[in-house]
This record gives structure tokens, sequence and C-alpha cells, in this order.
């Protein structure tokens, strides 16, 4: 079982990218929940939500103590990096956020996700880096299933499926750069 | 079937929609307003009715109007607006109008907040408007149990001639998870309603009402609609138990707050200690009998009730149990939600409370 | 030779309205109206609450009786999803004018193809006699026993008016109930609002001033004069929208 937290600012693709890794998920079969923060944040402040994707049937849907974060702003990064469970991942968008996360017992990784948007093709993609380099560290779902879920979701939108297949993939590299 | 990704809302609808509802009347509120939009898109396709009402008191009269022509009919409301809509469910409990009544519960009193809660579980299982009557109340605790129990609670409500209501917190009004829906009804699969009142009436015509202003008329009336909770009772109480077989602590809860409880029984058996869960599917009927059950056995010290209110269904839960355990409270409000590593914390303290007395 | 035959549309219940008070006429003319348009087996009534409140004894067809105010959101709730019936719904000052004003006026702009006969006496009837949202400016009740005062309890609402300020509504009259020529007159409205409805049109109101001998503390003929007299300078009779005058016009 993994518990996933995404935040960042409205607007920047947090609830998208959650609901598009659940979809995945359940594309491979698995058991998977998503859980958006709702309320005035939903009017431009910030976003967040939870996913899990487990082989078992899940229980709680939320994710108090998540397994990984992925913050796409400052706020978020030092609002959510201290709930990280011990032994968690962080992955930080590094083109708006510092990356100390005032603790050693997580992983962080500093990827410049709007950066390497720009580089795919569309800033908007920046949630599709970050997703590429949660599916490369933790394999919560294949490479294949999230190919197939792109697309699925944008068959009517070549262009936008072929941006957010570069982001992904320019996701996935950043982090074998980092761990390499 | 395969199963698909949505939200408890849209479950809620699919539920309904497939269940032969071709009726809805609803008035925006947070944290529901995705079942009205998605009627509104969807109701037109399967040829049935959607309309925006002026009001919540609107909506359910539109539903007294079309579930008494003989049409399954739903509304659907959050806290504040299901207060507003008290007076016609009272309306429809005394006429016998079938119906399905869905709270999205925020917080509460007053305008409160709109994160979830469930501050409203006393008003839904106690009657709730004015009078002698109950409904039948089914709390789903995931999306998939969304649509399944909004589908059941039609043919409950057609089965007892008692309004239903789907109470769900705001949590299940917001996740999504995936889904396998039931196959589309046929509407002639539907029994055929001989007490509506459609216009057509031959021989002898219909009538709906809840004004029996004789006392000896409204009294065998009111003991009529008791004898069919006590129906109720006997028939349609349900509750889920996970690993109570050899609990010491029992968690108990209703909806997703019962979700939480579960990993929170997983993360103490981690710990060696043996807890359990037990959770109402029917919150009324209260499942009484379960629930005396567990309290029987001897592994069992302690019942700790988990909300988010100030502690409503904790009564039931004491009545059930009728003293045999101890039955300790936590509950948040406001909109906040327990977690599992809180529930842990309150379960180890009421346990080590019990050992020491 | 048979030269008079009570209504089909009305059953043999005794009705419970009383001496003088011209509602009983309504019952029957709408009654009436609904047989001669051969409208019997596809008609559901809604009673409201207020002296018409047993009106479900009285109306041979399928009636539902609604909470106080709240018949047109279920005429609604019966119309759209029956919509070759026709409905109607029997309200009324109190009821429609007071606490159901936002679900007549939301009806209404809506179009909700129902008919609506709006009973005007100017008090509440059944609870005895306080002041009603139609009040005449001095007319005296139980809540304002030195006659209706403007600075302390507004004005008295019109209705038709009211209504008519919207675009959907398709027929809006008001009639009275004081004399015979003025039944006619009413009943005639009542016919073609029903009509109206049968063939699809759209929403339709006849406002029906009515007496209330007990609670005007009137001798019934007396109370008659009173409404010819009094009520109609409040409420003046007469067609407030007719929308297939306006049709027939476009079609000259």
């Amino acid at each position: 079982m993994l518990k996933i937290l995404l935040a960042g600012q409205g607007g920047q693709g947090v609830l998208s990218a959650g609901r598009f890794l659940a979809a995945c998920g359940l594309h491979e079969g698995k058991e998977v929940s998503y859980l958006p923060a709702y309320g005035p944040e939903m009017r431009g402040g910030t976003a967040n939500c939870s996913v899990i994707v487990s082989e078992k049937p899940i229980a709680s849907p939320l994710c108090t103590v998540p397994d990984v974060l992925i913050a796409m702003n400052a706020p978020s990064f030092h609002k959510f990096a201290p709930r990280v469970a011990s032994g968690g991942i962080i992955l930080v968008n590094g083109s708006l956020s510092d990356c100390y996360a005032g603790r050693d017992d997580v992983r962080v990784y500093d990827i410049a996700a709007n950066d390497l948007a720009i580089e795919a093709g569309d800033i908007r993609s920046a949630n599709m880096i970050l997703a590429g380099a949660l599916c490369e560290l933790t394999k919560v779902v294949q490479e294949r299933s999230f190919i197939n879920c792109l697309n699925e979701q944008f068959v009517g939108k070549p262009h936008v499926c072929e941006v957010n297949k570069r982001a992904f993939a320019a996701g996935v590299a950043a982090v074998k750069e980092k761990d390499a | 079937m395969s199963k698909i990704l949505l939200h408890g809302t849209e479950a809620i609808c699919e539920g309904a929609l497939r269940n032969g509802c071709r009726a809805f009347f609803g008035y925006p509120i947070t944290p529901q307003n995705e079942v009205p939009e998605y009627m509104s898109v969807k109701m037109p396709q399967l040829g049935g009715v959607f309309v925006q009402a002026e009001s919540e008191v609107a909506a359910i009269n539109m539903v007294y109007g079309a579930a008494g022509a003989g049409v399954r009919a739903m509304t659907s409301s959050s806290s504040p607006g299901v207060s507003l809509k008290q007076e016609g469910i009272s309306y429809v409990a005394c006429a016998r109008i079938p119906c399905v009544i869905v709270n999205v519960m925020r917080a509460g009193p007053g305008l409160g907040g709109i994160q979830p809660a469930q501050g409203d579980y006393f008003q839904a299982t106690k009657g709730g408007g004015h009078g002698d009557y109950h409904l039948i109340v089914l709390a789903p605790s995931s999306v998939q149990e969304a649509c399944d129990f909004t589908y059941k609670a039609f043919d409950l409500s057609d089965k007892y001639r008692v309004p239903a209501m789907i109470l769900a917190d705001g949590m299940i009004g917001q996740l999504m998870e995936p889904v396998e829906l039931p196959p589309m009804r046929s509407l002639s699969d539907i029994p055929k309603k001989e007490w509506a009142t459609d216009g057509r009436f031959g021989e002898k015509r219909r009538i709906l009402n809840s004004l029996l202003i004789e006392p000896d008329v409204l009294e065998p009336h009111v003991n009529e609609l008791a004898a069919t909770y006590e129906e109720i009772k006997r028939n349609e109480a349900r509750c889920e138990r996970y690993k109570t077989e050899d609990a010491e602590i029992v968690l108990t809860a209703y909806g997703t707050v019962a979700r939480i409880c579960k990993s929170a029984a997983d993360k103490l058996r981690e710990q060696g200690v043996k807890a359990g869960c037990i959770r109402p599917v029917t919150v009324f009927p209260f499942p009484e009998e379960a629930y005396a059950a567990v309290a029987a056995q001897p592994s069992v010290k302690a019942f700790l009730d988990v909300e988010l209110s100030l502690g409503q269904m904790v009564e039931d839960v004491r009545l059930a149990v009728a003293g045999k355990k101890p039955v300790r409270f936590y509950g948040r409000t406001g909109g906040n939600v327990p977690s599992e590593e809180e529930i842990v914390q309150q379960a180890l303290r009421v346990l080590a409370e019990e050992k020491r007395i | 030779m048979k030269v008079f035959e009570k209504t089909k549309m009305l059953t043999d219940v005794h009705m419970h309205y009383c001496p003088g008070c011209t509602h009983g006429i309504v019952h029957r003319i709408v009654a009436e109206s609904i047989e001669e348009l051969g409208l019997e087996q596809k008609c559901i009534g809604i009673a409201p609450v207020g002296c018409a409140v047993f009106a479900y004894n009285y109306f041979n067809c399928d009636m539902q009786e609604a909470a106080h105010g709240r018949a047109p959101a279920v005429a609604t709730g019966i119309k759209r999803c029956l919509p070759d019936r026709t409905v109607f719904v029997y309200q009324g000052d109190g009821d429609l004018a007071s606490i159901g004003m936002a679900e007549t006026v939301h009806a209404a702009a809506r179009g909700e193809k129902f008919t609506v006969i709006f009973i005007n006496n100017s008090i509440y009837g059944m609870t005895g006699g306080q002041m009603a949202p139609t009040t005449l400016v001095g007319q005296k009740a139980t809540t304002c026993q030195s006659g209706r005062d403007p600075a302390v309890n507004g004005y008295p609402i019109r209705m038709c008016e009211l209504l008519a300020t919207l675009d959907a509504p398709y027929y809006i009259e008001r009639v009275s109930t004081q004399d015979v020529k003025h039944v006619l007159a009413a009943k005639k409205a009542i016919k073609k609002a029903l009509k109206f409805q049968s063939e699809g049109r759209g929403y339709t109101f006849i406002e029906v001033l009515v007496s209330c001998p007990t609670n005007w503390h009137m001798k019934p003929v007396d109370a008659l004069h009173f409404m010819a007299e009094e009520c109609t300078k409040t409420f003046p009779l007469g067609v407030y929208r007719d929308k297939s005058a306006e049709e027939g016009k476009e079609h000259a």
C-alpha cells in the first residue's frame, strides 16, 4: 500500500494528477482511493489530495501520514513535509521551492518541475513531471499503465497527450539522474 | 463487469438512476452540488425529470408530488438544507410516500462549516421533523456502498412505504473509488403502486394525505406506522464486523469514520492489542442484536465509539450494549476528522483505564 | 324534465364551509369545468392548508394534500412527471401569498403547466380571522384589531399584478363571486385556464375573490356587497395576462 499526498496551488494540476494516478492504479486492477481536500481552497488557494494505491482493500482513505509527498510549491512543501512517514519520500518542485525539509529520515528529491515542463512543451505538465518521478521511484504503477491511461484520457487531443508523455519521461529521467 | 472510478456523489446518482429513479429535485449546497449537477445531465437522457427547486423546502415537496404520483423520486442536500426539508419529510412519512432523501453531512450547528461531519445522526434516526415517525437510514462508508445503498434504498422505501435516507458524511461526497455499477433496471420491473395519485383512478379515487384530524383516526394510523418500524427493525438491521472474534477493545463508528477505525484496529493489532470494529450499515434500524452479541463476548473489555460529533450514535450503542461493557466516546467536530493514530491513542487510553479499574 | 344535475366531479360529502362563504361555489365551478372539458379521468388536485384543507374530500378525483404553502411545489412534481394529466392547486391567500409565496412565484416563473385557483378572502379563515397578506387597509382582523395600518402592517399584496411581471405565465385573471353574473364569468375564466392547461399552453392562474361573513363579522349579503364595493377597489377584476389573445393578434 502506498499513501501519496499531492499538494500545491490551485491551478497547478494537483487534483487532476491525483485523480490520474488513481485511474492508473485502477487500470492495473489495484485498489485505489482519491480524496481531494475541498472548501475555500478550491477557489485558487492551496489544493491537496490524498491518493492510496494498494494490493489489498483500503480501509481509511486519509493520508495523515503519507509515504510520499508531492509538493508543487514552497508553502505546501513546508506545510506537509513534517507529516511524511519516516523513511518516506518527498518530491518537491524545485522551480518554486527550496528543498530543506528539516529532517533527515526522509529522502527529498528536488526536481525543477516547471522548468522541465516548459522544456516538454507546456508549463501545465509540471504535475506529470512529478508523477513520472513518483512512478520511477516507487513503481506504484507501471510506466506502461501510465502511458495507456494518458492515451485514453487525451484520446481527442494528441498534442496534449504527447506533451504529457514527454513530461512523464522527463520526470523519470530526472530521478534516474539524481540517483545515479 | 469492470469497475470505474467515481465520486461518491456520482455513485449515489448512479445507484438511484439504475433502480428506476426518474425524478430529482434539489437546491445547491456544498458539499453535495455534484449530485444535482450530475442529475441535471443524466436525468433528461433517461427521460426523467430534473428541477432545480427554489429552496430545499420546495424540493422535498416536489418529491412529495412526484413520488405521490407513483414515480421513484429523490432529493439531496447537506445538513442545513436537510433541516429545511424536515417539514416535508414529516409529511411524506405520515402520508406514506416512498422516496429517498440524501444527506451529505457537513459541520453544524447553524451554517456551520462545509467540511465532513456526523452531527445529524439524531435528526436522521429519531425522526427529525415533528411527530412520531422514522426513516429507514443507510450509512455508506465507501463509494461502492454509496451506489449500492442508494439503489437498495428505493426498494426498501417502496416495500414498507417509509421514506429512506442516505446518511453520508462529507468525505463520501468527495471520495473517488472504483465502483462496479449495478445493471440498469427496467421500469416495467418495478412493482406498480395502486395507491399512487396518477389521475387515472377508474372506480376508486386515491388520496394522499397527512391530515387525520380525528384522534381516533390518527392514533391507529400512527400505531400502524409504529408496527411498520418494528417490522423494519426485525428484517432490515444490518451491520459489519471486523476482527471482533477475539477483540478486547471494540471500535465502533459509522460511515467513513468506520474505515479509519478499521485502519486503527490494524495498527493496534500490530502493537499486540486485540482490536476489532463494528459498524452499523443501517443506523435506523440500529443493529442492536449484533452489538449485544459482541458485548456478551468475554474477550471484550470496552467499546470506543468514534464520531464526527459530540456523541450521538453513542447513545444507541449504549442502549444496545445495555451496561454489559463500558462504552467510551471520542469525537471530533467542526469538520475535523480524527486520524487513525489519534484513534489508536484513544483506544490505548481506554484500555489502560479499564485495566486500572 | 331534468333541469339541474350535480357535477360528477364533486363527491356527496357535506362541505364544512361556513354559511354564506362562497368557497362552495368555487368548488362547484372548478368541478363543473373539469367535467365539461372531459378531464375527469386524467385529473389530479392538490389541497392546501387553510379553509380548503378538506378539499380532497370534495373533489371527486385523485388528490394530494400539501403542506402549508407548498402546493405549487407538489404540483410541479406531479405535472413534470405526468405532463399529460390535468393538475390543479387550490389555495387560499395565507397559503399562497404568505407562507407559500416562494413556491408560487417560482412555479409561475418556471412556467409550470398547471392551473392555480387562488381564493382571496383577505383573511385567515380557518385559524379564526387573523390578518392575511391580502387584508385590506383598514380592515379589521384579530391580529390588527383596529384595522390594518400600513405603518405597522404594510399593504396588501396583489398577486395577479405581481405574477404578471413575469414572462412565463400564460393566463392570469382575477374574478369574483359577488353575484351570479360574476360567478358565471369566474367559471368561464376557470374553464379557460383548465382548457389552456389541457392544451399544454403554460402556467394559468385564476384569483377568485371570496367572501368570509364569519370573520368579516357581516351578514352573508353584506359580505357580498363588501366584496363588490371594497375588495375590488384593492383587487381590480380583469385579465392580467392572456398569451392566447397576444398570439391571436400576432396571427391577425
